[in-house]
């Protein structure tokens, strides 16, 4: 009973600052609006038991990449950034592609078998997350730090240029 | 029902929290800053309502209650009033994973969450969301400007705090503040691996300053070149809430300081002799200022009263010690001790140092901090496998 009463809340935490996100004219208000959800994601995870991956959303993306959003919108649009057109007029295509998604997503959600399997889930903590990305997963670690830092270097090498 | 408890406990220990951070944090913390202030420009600081000023901060407090809210023309009103409640909450929220102690058989801590070291750095970044928000809302030059040197700053100097906490929860094993206090019982973490531990606590310590917009780091609000920041446009109680999340921020930050590095709330584990010699050593210097000439000049009062502490400190150790018992002093005092400790030492940096310049700010973080705080980790990971 509490954990579906946490899901809808959740949810509607979720789902009203996402569609206002889409639909403000108002692009700081759009990017202000993602901290709420996903501190709602945040909630998600801590229902599943995965409290590592809940404080590290809230750190990188309600603490850092909202930020780093709104800072571009200060920086490029004047400080402004009020009355935006977020819409084109392709409108009908673009619902049209939605309304198709919805459609096939529910189409796979009703036909998949959902195995209700019991049992503990698997240890999910620090230590274990530690261990798989330099046991099981380290290519895939190396990789990706390497590829966030060459972006960072690629960032300031455009940046220097224009001095 | 069992959730109507809980969410009874938790409303309970929220207006706890909040009480405790208003009245000590904020209003405690301002008198102190004046306080502080004061001394060491040389002057008296409040000193007219109420004994020593002691009742200064509730009378501007009262004073703050009355103001009317003034809203700029053209200000986005609706983020214009969340920004303050957003720092507030995020200073608020910091301290469910600080432990102040034992006591009735239980740590006394709002929660010992498993991952309390992220959570802390979580909710620490959490404030620049409120502080950019209200610069940008305000719709003033200086509150935007405000607003952008903070978010920069805030997010550079993110990355050595959090390396400080690493090095924290490397060398404890755990991402818990309870057991990271737990893991001090041998000895402080600022004294480990030395000097690295030392470098971390330097680390963390310069990254925290930076974190809470104090001097020499407080461009965000730098008075004499953008009226007061982000908060300018803000009146009355608006105004009073930055101030509040400002200082539960800074009294936060304090406290992890004392739980990573300083053993958190126990006992320095010292023999007899040596809190002795400390006592001694106190009480010789009170003695000195206090019969000679040097009583006159305003400058070494609070010294005076720091050695007389100090020595009171020490008698007491040395007292218990003698007769026998192990931990002396409550676990709790001894927490505030450290935490008081720190809060002085950043007021003391505070009304100390110049202000940086913004390229010299931001040269530190990423030319100096960050390298350092890599180097300091990686040398601490090889030091532990090899000692394992």
């Amino acid at each position: 009973m509490g954990e579906l009463a946490a899901f809808i809340v959740l949810s509607l935490v979720i789902l009203i600052p996402a569609v206002i996100v889409v639909t403000s004219r108002n692009i700081v208000r759009s990017a202000l609006s993602l901290v709420p959800t996903f501190l709602g994601v945040t909630g998600f995870y801590i229902m599943l038991q995965a409290e590592f991956v809940a404080g590290i959303q809230v750190l990188i993306y309600a603490g850092a990449i909202t930020v780093l959003i709104l800072f571009v919108i200060m920086l490029t649009e004047g400080g402004s950034g009020v009355d935006v057109r977020q819409m084109n007029e392709q409108v009908p295509l673009g619902a049209t592609a939605a309304l198709w998604l919805a459609f096939l997503i529910l189409v796979v959600l009703f036909r998949t078998q959902w195995p209700a399997a019991s049992g503990q889930p698997p240890a999910y903590n620090a230590a274990t997350i530690g261990s798989a990305f330099l046991s099981s997963y380290v290519l895939i670690f190396e990789v990706t730090s390497l590829v966030l830092l060459l972006s960072l270097i690629g960032a300031i090498v455009i940046a220097r240029r224009e001095e | 029902m069992s959730t109507f408890v809980e969410i009874l406990k938790a409303i309970g220990l929220a207006v706890l929290i909040f009480t405790f951070l208003a009245v000590v944090g904020a209003m405690y913390g301002v008198y102190l800053e004046r306080k502080i202030s004061g001394w060491i420009q040389v002057r008296y600081g409040p000193m007219h309502v109420g004994r020593w000023g002691l009742l200064q901060t509730i009378a501007d407090t009262i004073k703050l209650l009355q103001k009317e809210h003034i809203t700029p023309r053209r200000a986005d009103v609706m983020i214009f009033n969340t920004a303050p409640i957003i720092v507030a909450v995020a200073g608020l929220l910091d301290w469910v994973v600080i432990p102040f102690g034992t006591g009735f058989g239980r740590y006394l801590v709002v929660r010992d969450i498993n991952i309390g070291v992220v959570y802390f750095a979580a909710m620490a970044s959490l404030t620049v969301i409120g502080i950019l928000t209200a610069g940008w809302a305000s719709n003033n030059k200086y509150a935007l400007l405000g607003g952008l040197r903070s978010a920069s700053q805030m997010i550079s100097y993110e990355i050595p705090l959090a390396l400080g906490l690493l090095w924290a929860a490397m060398i404890a094993g755990t991402l818990s503040t309870v057991g990271i206090v737990e893991a001090q019982r041998g000895g402080w973490f600022l004294f480990k691996v030395p000097p690295l531990g030392f470098l971390a606590a330097l680390l963390f310590l310069a990254a925290a300053t930076a974190e809470v917009n104090r001097v020499p780091f407080d461009l965000p609000e730098a008075e004499s070149e953008l009226v007061a920041g982000y908060f300018a446009e803000y009146t009355g109680m608006r105004f009073a809430l930055f101030q509040l999340g400002e200082y539960a921020e800074m009294y936060a930050m304090s406290a992890m300081a004392a739980i990573l590095f300083l053993g958190g709330w126990l006992e320095p584990n010292m023999p007899q002799w040596v809190w002795a010699l400390l006592g001694i050593g106190a009480l010789a210097m009170a003695a000195f200022i206090r019969f000679s000439v040097l009583r006159q000049v305003m400058l070494v009062r609070p010294i005076l009263a720091l050695a007389v502490l100090g020595a009171v400190i020490c008698g007491l150790m040395v007292l218990g010690i003698g007769l026998g018992r192990t931990p002396v002093l409550p676990s709790i005092v001894w927490f505030f001790i450290k935490l008081f400790a720190l809060v002085f030492f950043l007021m003391w940096m505070r009304w100390t140092y110049p202000r940086l310049r913004l390229d010299q700010l931001l040269n530190l973080s990423w030319k100096v901090l960050l390298p350092v705080g890599l180097l300091n980790i990686l040398l601490t990971g090889l030091l532990l496998t090899v000692a394992q």
